[in-house]
């Protein structure tokens, strides 16, 4: 699993692995010091010989200044190395994204991919430093600091053979018993967290109904939970470094009884103590570290999987075997006994046996209740999703002949849950052509009746939109997205539920401009307003994934049940809708 | 925890401020933090201890004595081993009695924290949600209080017991020779001088990196939340084009930021080294040319005291970024709390009434159906007004910002039940009116009168129970569909939430979801069509059964079959209230006592549907267009 990632290091990977290398620089000198040390006090200090110090101790300055170099290099290459692998990581999830069919973005909500590009990313950056420094240094430390405590003393090495297990026992026992109280925890602060969130969006709903009591309440709760959820983990969590000590501890009481032994008996030196109680040290923390890398690693485990999850996502609509060269010529649409699902499977189809023919320029209505597989229909147009069977081809070709950038940009959709982006109008509608003139990008506003209140802002064109566009209000926003889809120029434009928050006098202008001035390109109109659609060529009823009607407005009105019912809702003792 | 997403990282600006109101939040728990301290303290002592100890057990118990039997020495050296042995049970102990009192303090005060923090959220104007993002405020739940939980329950003890440590090490180094501790001294003052200079580049390239991640992750969600739109248009090389370039920027940033962090480490590990040799040469110039001025056992507990001295240093500056980003963070979550809540300085209450048979209103405990103002006067006497729905508003005037007005001396009058609908283009400010009608935002000048006593006068609270609202957007809370219903009156009985569903003509779809009234809506009901949704709020507001009613568009996600089945039910609704109506559609709006034409703030026609169509005016205009188009 780890494997699908490490090739994303790229043009780091000489960091990482000469981070590696530095750190063994690092572990020796440290090991070798405490040898120094020792000398310096057994035959130094001890025979007093000043000299012996002095030498000894410019050469344990020499080796920390080697050490040193050794320890930063490996901190930056490491740094290096860390964040050029979550780059490349980052960028391959990005990309991957991107390249999502419609059906692979509906498999996952907005929510977690963000957090997959964000906190999952992060997470392994973290884990993969670890590993680079503490899974060279931790082992490297642990074994030279072993051979060195043997070399001193072996039969007082004995001491750590009791010592290692009973630390690394008990280390395993409150890991293993805290990470169920872990993961308890989190799921506790996902609820606070949505319980806020649920708060902020509907603001306006808790104080009109003055539930602000009830809301404090139940969020008190939520804190209650996590509280009560952290403590019970961080109880298990206190007794670690207790643990920790009290082996240390054990260890320097056996040191200094058996030292005291060796030195009656054996005439163990003073020098060697010094030496073997920083040995100890250094292997107890050594395994501690180990302890805590893993852990990590245990817990990015979980995010590089959810990375390669996404990376592994097959992605349905594939357009590599299209000819690069073919462009729809004409806006003309077929649908031919098209079968479709969006759950991939044929017992619950959509479409069933739908056929439809919509000719080049013809303006085309489709209208239905909700639920009635309006805006799933138009969707197959641009290839957002493929048919199960029979065929859509747009300008004489399946849709599927075509290179997708070539169909979509000939295939303009303005999408019923649409967006903008941060940055100004001009910048916005230009996504729909990036080397549109200010002239083009005007006529396209003023068609989408978008340019009169652009103007009515102080800045006009170069008003700054915030993110998902929030200076606008419901209504303005459609039209911009219109004009941004005009700006494409393209055969066909979908609108889909386009126009809902527009109000009819100005819906009424964008239709006409649209008959006069776009009369060449295919228009398709989804609409819940009758008004919006009856001047249109064709008219197309919608019921439950099948065509109920086809026809003009009167053809429809004198023999469709649907539309008259929808009609006469409307339009009841022959009002009108505004 | 969640690591920081788009956090900003700032120094903090008030910083004394800010450090006096933690302390007043964990300043209850004073008698546990002082045994806190306390336990540090003796941990800290027995880890000092510990390295003193070697040099007084060799040079006083074991050097002495070599010569002798080692069951002899056995004797001797035992009464210190075990003194040290509970000595250093007592350290453990400590240790874990620190940890643990300090989780209960830091989890309470957490908790303290986002309570206080939440209660005063829900007493802020809307105004102020209309001015800060959700990701904004959310942070503060989330980042804010992860940092002041870092600070509280990481970087305070360490900074204690690293400054006990530091301290107690100094005593031991002086009390061992006073001369080598001058030596180190000085040596640390030029250590200082190297690693503030490590710190502030490092503090800068932190901040660069947070910088970049927020780059980052705000690209990352819009372009996730857009991303529909991204393949619509075929955009997707220039945004990985866009991504590509701001990758950059955070891998370049993070890898300093991350570099000045991972050299720390080496860095004084090795210096510790270098001033060992340094004081080793040295000590050993003191013994054999310093007239004995040190013993050699000594000299190795000195050595020894070395790392325990630069240890907690090295821990300090580590402990810096965390210290200051924590006190940042606590100071955004000590401004949100010092926002001014919304003006609530009414004193007119709403209760439960009785009206006897001369019409003499009196108040009740009771539930009655109905409803009184209760008046209070200066003079003691108190009035009671009947709750009748009749609200006017008298040359209002009213901008969200002060600037740009809205509504321009505007004035209107509803009499107990009727229907007042609200017809114009977007933007035109029909929202705007219901919203002052609710003191969701205060006015700029005017009056707005309900049932003859002015709204600035009525507790908020009350003010807005007597009105029922369905708003444009509806937003349901995770739970199940009969608590999202019973929102609109807690203690309404399973039966009368049904009933409402069955009067909003919900009753049919929810019967046919998975566990019918009792299955869970999550995500703000991402399970529900908007249609759906829309039918749930009006259950709410059937259920709530408020005197005055404020529809705005709340049949517009509807279809149009639809809304002429639940027709009946929202007849029966608004029979007998006063109702406010906001629709795009004008048969929603066509029965109503009274219609508004609103245009850029202003009413330009008001009548009933025939008047109005007698006038020929605008709404004409909108009521015939469809005609003239087709």
């Amino acid at each position: 699993m780890v494997g699908k990632l490490l090739p994303c290091i790229g043009k780091y990977k000489k960091y990482a692995i000469l981070a590696p290398l530095m750190m063994i620089i690092e572990v020796t000198m440290e090991v070798l010091i405490p040898i120094v040390m020792a000398n310096i006090i057994n035959e130094g200090i001890l025979k007093e010989d000043l000299n012996y110090c002095i030498t000894w101790g410019l050469i344990m300055i020499a080796m920390s200044a080697f050490s040193l170099f050794g320890g930063a290099m490996c901190g930056k290459f490491t740094a290096i190395a860390g964040t050029g692998f979550a780059k490349g990581v980052r960028k391959k999830l990005f990309d991957k994204i991107q390249d999502f069919s419609f059906y692979n973005v509906d498999k996952y909500s907005t929510a977690s991919l963000v957090t997959r590009l964000t906190t999952d990313v992060t997470n392994t950056q973290n884990a993969f430093m670890t590993i680079i420094r503490s899974f060279v240094r931790s082992p490297g430390m642990f074994v030279f600091a072993t051979v060195m405590a043997i070399r001193i003393n072996g039969p007082m090495s004995l001491i750590f053979a009791v010592a290692i297990p009973i630390l690394l026992f008990s280390l395993v026992f409150l890991f293993t018993k805290a990470h169920p109280r872990f993961k308890e925890m989190l799921t506790r602060y996902d609820a606070l967290n949505s319980d806020v969130q649920e708060n902020l969006t509907a603001i306006r709903t808790v104080k009109s109904f003055v539930r602000e009591e009830y809301e404090i309440e139940k969020f008190n709760e939520c804190t209650e939970n996590v509280r009560q959820t952290q403590f019970k983990a961080e109880k298990i969590m206190a007794l670690n470094s207790p643990i920790m000590q009290l082996c240390m501890y054990g260890c320097m009481l056996a040191i200094y009884f058996f030292g005291a032994r060796f030195m009656v008996i054996d005439g163990m030196k003073e020098g060697d103590i010094l030496s073997f109680m920083t040995y100890v040290t250094q292997i107890l923390m050594s395994l501690m570290m180990m302890a805590f890398s893993s852990i990590q690693i245990v817990i990015s485990r979980a995010s590089v999987a959810r990375i390669v999850e996404v990376l592994d996502e097959k992605i349905d609509i594939d357009d590599t075997n299209a000819d690069e060269n073919l462009i729809p010529c004409d806006g003309s649409i077929v649908f031919d006994k098209i079968k479709f699902s969006y759950a991939k499977n044929s017992d619950n189809l959509l479409f069933d046996d739908l056929s439809l023919k919509i000719d080049s320029g013809q303006t085309v209505g489709i209208i239905g209740g909700t639920g009635s597989a309006k805006s799933s229909l138009v969707q197959l147009i641009p290839r957002l999703y493929d048919v199960c069977g029979g065929s859509v081809s747009v300008g004489g070709h399946d849709v599927r002949e075509y290179k997708l950038k070539n169909l979509r940009d000939n295939v303009a959709m303005v999408l019923q849950k649409n967006v903008l982006f941060s940055g100004t109008i001009m910048e916005n509608l230009r996504w729909g052509n990036e080397n549109a003139t200010e002239e083009e990008v005007v006529e396209a506003a003023k068609a989408a009746q978008a340019h009169d209140f652009i103007m009515s802002f102080p800045d006009g064109y170069n008003t700054d939109l915030g993110q998902g566009g929030v200076n606008v209000s419901g209504g303005q926003k459609q039209r911009l997205c219109i004009a941004r889809a005009l700006l494409k120029n393209p055969k066909i434009i979908i609108l889909d539920d386009s126009t809902s928050a527009v109000d009819t006098a100005t819906d009424a202008k964008i239709r006409s401009a649209f008959r006069e001035k776009l009369s060449d390109i295919t228009t398709i109109i989804i609409a819940q307003r009758i008004s919006s659609i009856q001047d249109a060529d064709k008219i197309i009823v919608l019921d439950d994934g099948k065509i109920d009607g086809v026809g003009t407005h009167e053809e429809l009105l004198a023999t469709n049940a649907i539309y008259q019912e929808v009609y006469f809702s409307q339009n009841k003792d022959k009002e009108v809708t505004a | 925890m969640p690591p920081a997403r788009g956090m900003k990282f700032a120094k903090p600006q008030n910083t004394k401020k800010t450090i006096g109101r933690l302390l007043g939040y964990i300043g209850k728990y004073k008698f546990l933090l002082l045994i806190v301290l306390a336990c540090l303290l003796l941990s800290s002592a027995v880890s000092i201890l510990s390295s003193s100890f070697l040099s007084y057990y060799l040079d006083g118990y074991v050097l002495p004595n070599l010569n002798k039997e080692w069951a002899e020495v056995l004797g001797i050296i035992a009464p210190p081993l075990i003194f040290m042995g509970v000595f250093f049970v007592c350290g453990a102990l400590s240790n874990y009695a620190s940890t643990m009192i300090l989780a209960v303090i830091s989890k309470n005060t957490l908790k303290k924290i986002r309570d206080d923090m939440f209660a005063h959220m829900q007493t802020l104007p809307i105004s102020y949600f209309d001015k800060h993002t959700h990701g904004e405020l959310m942070s503060r739940y989330t980042n804010d209080v992860d940092t002041v939980r870092e600070v509280m329950s990481g970087t305070l003890p360490q900074l204690m017991s690293s400054t006990f440590n530091i301290v107690g090490a100094l005593g031991s180094m002086i009390m061992l020779s006073w001369q080598l501790t001058i030596v180190i001294l000085v040596l640390t003052f030029g250590i200082m001088f190297l690693l503030s200079a490590i710190m502030k580049r490092s503090g800068k390239n932190f901040r660069r990196q947070q910088k970049a991640l927020g780059d980052v992750n705000g690209y990352i969600e819009e372009m996730i939340e857009g991303q529909r739109v991204v393949k619509v248009f075929c955009h997707e090389s220039s945004v990985k084009k866009r991504f590509g370039e701001l990758n950059d920027e955070l891998c370049d940033a993070a890898c300093a930021a991350n570099t000045y962090a991972n050299i720390l480490m080496p860095i004084m590990g090795n210096v510790s080294h270098i001033i060992y040799a340094i004081i080793a040469i040295a000590g050993s110039c003191l013994i054999l040319r310093g007239n004995a001025l040190m013993g050699t056992a000594a000299l190795m507990s000195f050595l020894l005291l070395i790392r325990q001295f630069y240890n907690p240093i090295t821990m300090v500056t580590q402990q810096m970024n965390a210290l200051l980003s924590g006190l940042a963070g606590a100071e955004r979550i000590f401004n949100m709390m010092d926002e001014k809540s919304e003006v609530d300085d009414g004193y007119v209450e709403l209760v439960n009434a009785i009206i006897d048979e001369n019409g003499n209103i009196t108040e009740t405990k009771k539930k009655t159906n109905l409803w009184a103002w209760k008046h209070p006067h200066g003079d003691g006497t108190v009035t009671y007004t009947k709750l009748e729905g009749k609200v006017e508003l008298e040359d209002v005037t009213f901008g969200y910002v002060p600037e740009k007005v809205i509504l321009k001396d505007l004035s209107l009058y509803a009499k107990p039940g009727q229907k007042i609908a609200f017809v114009g283009s977007t933007g035109a400010g029909k929202t705007t009116i219901t919203n002052l009608i609710n003191r969701f935002y205060e006015i700029q000048s005017g009056k707005i009168r309900y049932d003859g006593i002015n709204i600035t006068k009525i507790k908020k609270d009350d003010l807005r129970r007597s009105l029922g609202t369905v708003l444009q957007d509806t937003h349901l809370f995770t739970g199940t569909v009969m608590e999202n219903v019973r929102y609109g009156r807690l203690e309404a009985t399973d039966e009368e939430v049904i009933e409402a569903c069955k009067i909003a003509n919900a009753d049919s779809f929810i019967r046919h979801l998975p566990d019918g009234y009792n299955t869970m809506l999550t995500a703000d009901g991402a399970n529900l069509s908007q249609g759906q949704r829309q039918l749930l709020s009006i259950a709410r507001a059937a259920v709530a059964d408020p005197p005055v009613l404020v529809l705005d568009e709340a049949t517009s996600s509807i279809d149009t079959r639809t809304e002429r089945l639940i027709e009946k039910g929202m007849d029966k609704l608004m029979d007998g209230r006063t109702v406010f109506v906001i629709a795009h559609r004008l048969s929603t709006v066509r029965n109503s006592n009274a219609i508004m034409v609103l245009e850029k703030g202003e009413i330009i026609e008001r009548g009933d549907h025939d008047q109005l169509i007698d006038q020929k005016g605008r709404y004409y205009e909108l009521y015939t267009g469809m005609f003239e188009l087709s």
